[in-house]
């Protein structure tokens, strides 16, 4: 049978492992303890190399560090958005190697050699992608904080169902999968609006890919 | 420039930017990330350190102690500041709780605890070394309970609704006893959290004594105002800078514990320090939608005319908080000679309730416009024909006294066209379509428009580009573009010629972002401040003022005309005005109105509900950017869908506190929710409103929505829920037999 040292917590390490624990009457307090507890660790760090927008990226990085966190503070690239850096809103979608991600649910450090394009890196002010163009002319956004999300996820979208990746809603697996409004919903509901864009994003994502939806 | 007679013809009815569909000016940034949120400053702000928060665990007590010894000695820690050891905080005129708690717990999750640290995994894994030994006492949690013994209160929202603890008009009692057709329902909505997708976050910096924040913030000046109350500091010294916000509907409207501890934070640290609230702590730590309890009662004769309309609401809030003005709307939507509203406020010892996007009326519509519904079909009318009988063009409360503009009828006709509501059958459960019970329901939408001050800053300079500064600001709204717009209108310039800057407390006052007000209020201060700087620019020239037009970048009076970036010349020329409003909003009263329309399909067999189309017609004044407009509308159905079928704070009655706090368990709509979305705009404008003719039109579209889609479900289905949200659990078992 398996163990798990991880589980086999101290009194000591079950209290800090809340912030903000109540404290169970009865049992001894240590509040008044001078010295720190073995519970604080140094900081452990690693080095992790990966090319983010075509831009190859060496790191130093507190082996805690989100990808996402490593793009928004350490590398500057505020684009990807943390919504709740609990994999429940979208809003830190990015592209590693085709595939879409939640990047506030990976650690940077799980990243050596990848290729991660964000937001940034699919247009500029400038140089717009179709995909960016499309959010515009349909204004599928208002606030705009999920928007970098919902455009690298539409973006992924399309590619997948051109792999012939199915989904939930996809009703037979033994045909290519369709580009319907129901699959893109379907496909884009890991992507939270709470401005409501719903109905002029998927316009915004049918119209770059054929206006099928 | 002040407002107080209905406005003539001027410069906007030329509508050659104003009332175009333009795409908004922020579009690139939004579109490529690089529009700049309050947390992402790294382009004004080097070397912030990292505050963390942590939020009581008690909803009610006190802080014996907090251990912070190994919190203190964690790697990259600068500074560990308590509620027990840190500054006393004053409290802002608009926050209930103080934002930072102890050794009192007002509620749960009140902030007790910032740690400040070089990195936030340093900041996030420090604050979970705090120990904190805590009393409990006792709260109340149970709105239902505490309801039975709520005292009456009256008040407003702050946001264009409100009602007296009491108000009566003529004999309602006796009047609903004498109806021969009477509804008498009761019908719940719960705790609502905002959700917005950017977590509330500020940047501090402090240079001597001046405080910078870049926080995400709807009204800078409020803001500025409590910031400056809760750190015991003057207002002149405080700077707040909130160009882009995620999202706020109400959340936003205030300081939160991420502005007052990052700047606490950066004081204890000296160096600037950055602060964003978990999205975990936010639905406890920040404020919420209070849920209601209504009764609504509704007597007609058998003409279908309404003869006594009652709305009576319950709302709990924290010792000092404000009700949740549900029946605000009972008292001008319908005709009637005999009305009764009441509202009742239960001291409940859950986080703040304050407002969320249109507060009192989201809530009230819910139950109303279901009334509405329920006394349709026992008077055997069409649900549109009984709200037609009842329409009216003057104050109920107060015969003689007109609506500046009301077309609610407008919006029922073209809308039950528009929809295909003659195919929809009076008797419910009729329309199958293979596995799902096809219903449509409706509801009117009804929100008042607020008039407020507003002023901005407008330069030109000798190219001609012209830029217009307030504090006004865009959470979403398409305050940017819609100012631009308003700009290039007057001045006679390219949309392209302006530059619009928002958000920051160093330009003049606007209206701000609430009570659907920002759009009206803030395009006319910048109207006023435009037409002041014509007149300048005339006088300057010597032009006669009477003849001078503003057309292709020009100025030109007879055959006279220059460009205008050589008449303000290289010193260029700004000037500052904004609009102040006179009483028309008293001689009138000014709302919105729309119909909503939805078609539902429930699943015959699980009682899955989808909807599956949704119409709104909105009678709002003039529209600014239909493009932008339609948005808003949409996203407000949107947020109705939620109200309606998903959205409930959990709240668990032992402990005090929303269970489901985070994005995962409260549950708010998402692209699978939500079909295509149609919207209409009614072709007019409302000159007792403002130069703009334009009214409020972004919180219009959450009310009356959740209700029709109740409304619809009912259709499909003959079962009716009066408790929101309206979930399978609720009605399964008495969905029509499974054939």
């Amino acid at each position: 049978m398996a163990t798990f040292p991880e589980l086999e917590l101290s009194r000591r390490g079950i209290l800090a492992s809340g912030a903000a624990t109540v404290a169970v009457s009865g049992l001894p307090q240590d509040d008044a303890q001078a010295a720190p507890s073995q519970t604080v660790k140094p900081v452990s760090t690693a080095r992790v190399s990966f090319t983010v927008n075509g831009t190859p990226q060496k790191l130093e990085l507190d082996t805690r560090t989100t990808l996402l966190d490593a793009l928004r503070e350490h590398l500057q690239l505020t684009g990807t958005k943390k919504g709740c850096d609990q994999g429940q809103c979208g809003a830190c979608t990015v592209i590693v190697d085709g595939r879409r991600i939640n990047s506030c649910l990976s650690l940077a450090v799980m990243h050596e050699g990848d290729s991660i394009t964000t937001v940034e890196g699919l247009g500029t002010p400038d140089k717009l992608h179709p995909m960016q163009a499309a959010f515009i002319r349909h204004d599928g956004y208002q606030c705009g904080y999920c928007t970098p999300g919902q455009i690298c996820s539409a973006v992924a979208v399309l590619d997948e169902i051109k792999a012939n990746i199915p989904s939930h809603v996809s009703a037979d697996l033994n045909t290519p999968a369709r580009l319907s409004g129901d699959e893109l919903r379907e496909r884009m509901s890991g992507n939270i609006c709470r401005c409501g864009a719903y109905s002029n994003i998927i316009e915004a994502i049918s119209d770059v890919a054929g206006g099928a939806a | 420039m002040k407002f107080d007679t209905p406005a003539g013809t001027n410069p906007i009815d030329q509508m050659k930017v104003v009332g175009k569909p333009v795409d908004r000016i922020d579009g690139k940034l939004k579109t490529t990330g690089t529009a700049p949120y309050a947390y992402e400053r790294h382009d004004v702000v080097k070397n912030a350190a990292y505050g963390y928060i942590v939020g009581s665990a008690i909803a009610k007590g006190r802080i014996n102690s907090m251990n912070v010894v190994d919190a203190k000695s964690a790697p990259g820690v600068l500074a560990v500041i308590t509620a027990l050891d840190g500054p006393k905080l004053g409290k802002g005129n608009s926050n209930t709780a103080n934002l930072f708690g102890g050794p009192d717990v007002e509620h749960y999750h009140q902030a007790i605890a910032l740690v400040v640290a070089e990195t936030f995994e340093q900041a996030r894994a420090a604050a979970h070394l705090i120990r904190v030994d805590y009393t409990r006492t006792d709260g109340k949690y149970d709105l239902a309970v505490q309801a039975k013994s709520a005292p009456l209160k009256g008040d407003g929202s702050d946001e264009g609704s409100g009602a007296p603890p009491v108000h009566r008009v003529g004999d309602f009692e006796a009047a609903f006893a004498a109806a021969p057709v009477q509804i008498d329902q009761t019908y719940t909505t719960p705790d609502e959290t905002h959700a917005m997708m950017e977590p509330h976050a500020t940047i501090a910096r402090w240079d001597g004594d001046k405080l910078t924040l870049w926080t995400s913030n709807q009204m800078i000046d409020w803001s500025r105002r409590d910031v400056a109350k809760i750190l015991g500091i003057p207002k002149d010294n405080v700077r707040l800078v909130s160009p882009y916000i995620g999202g706020g509907f109400g959340g936003k409207l205030f300081v939160r514990a991420d502005a007052a501890l990052a700047a606490v934070g950066a004081k204890a640290v000296g160096r600037p320090v950055k602060v964003t609230l978990q999205r975990a702590l936010i639905m406890n730590n920040t404020t919420h939608r209070p849920a209601t309890i209504q009764r609504v009662r509704i007597g007609t004769d058998r003409s279908g005319k309404i003869t006594a309309i009652a709305h009576e609401s319950t709302s709990g809030n924290l010792p000092n908080g404000d009700l949740e003005t549900a029946v605000s709307q009972t008292r001008l939507l319908y005709a009637g000679a005999n009305r009764l509203v009441s509202m009742r406020l239960a001291l409940l010892d859950l986080p703040e309730g304050n407002a969320m996007r249109a507060p009192g009326e989201a809530p009230g519509m819910m139950a109303l416009e279901v009334a509405m519904d329920e006394a349709a079909e026992k008077l055997g009318m069409d649900p549109i024909e009984f709200r037609v009988r009842n329409d009216t063009q003057e104050d109920p409360e107060k015969p003689g006294r007109r609506f500046s503009h009301r077309n609610l009828t407008e919006c029922l006709r073209r809308g039950a066209d528009m929809f295909g509501w003659d195919k929809r059958m009076a008797k419910p459960g009729q329309r199958r379509d293979g596995r799902w019970l096809v219903g449509m329901g409706m509801a009117a939408g009804f929100r008042n428009n607020i008039v407020t001050k507003s002023a901005a800053r407008v330069s030109i300079d000798a190219k001609g580009v012209v830029t217009v500064r307030t504090d006004m600001t865009d959470i979403g709204t398409g305050s940017y573009t819609i100012i631009a717009q308003t700009a290039a209108e007057v001045m006679g310039v390219p949309l392209e010629q302006v530059v619009v800057l928002l958000g920051d407390s160093d330009f003049p006052v606007a209206a701000g972002s609430g009570g659907q007000w920002g759009a009206n209020n803030s395009t006319a201060g910048v109207y006023a401040a435009c037409m002041k700087l014509r007149a300048a620019i005339v006088q300057k020239l010597g032009y006669d003022q009477a003849r001078a037009e503003f057309t292709n970048g020009t100025v030109r009076a007879g055959n006279r005309s220059v460009s205008l970036g050589e008449a303000v010349g290289q010193a260029g020329l700004t000037v500052e005005d904004g609009i102040e409003y006179g009483d028309l909003d008293k001689q009138y009263q000014q709302s919105t109105f729309a119909g909503h329309f939805v078609e539902a399909g429930v699943d015959a067999a699980t009682g899955e509900v989808r909807l599956r189309r949704m119409l709104a017609v909105c009678s709002a004044g003039r529209i600014l950017n239909p493009k932008s407009a339609r948005s808003q509308v949409i996203g407000a159905m949107t947020m109705g869908a939620g109200a309606a079928l998903m959205e409930e704070a959990v709240v668990d009655k032992r402990f005090g506190f929303f269970v489901n706090h985070d994005l995962a368990s409260y549950e708010v709509p998402v692209h699978a929710d939500i079909p295509h979305q149609d919207v209409i705009f009614l072709d007019e404008t409302d000159d007792k409103s403002s130069p703009m003719k334009a009214k409020g039109v972004g919180e219009l579209g959450i009310c009356g929505v959740g209700a029709a889609i109740a409304n619809a479900i009912y259709n499909a289905t003959g079962v009716r829920v009066r408790e929101y949200p309206i979930t399978l659990d609720k009605y399964l078992d008495r969905l029509p037999q499974v054939v």
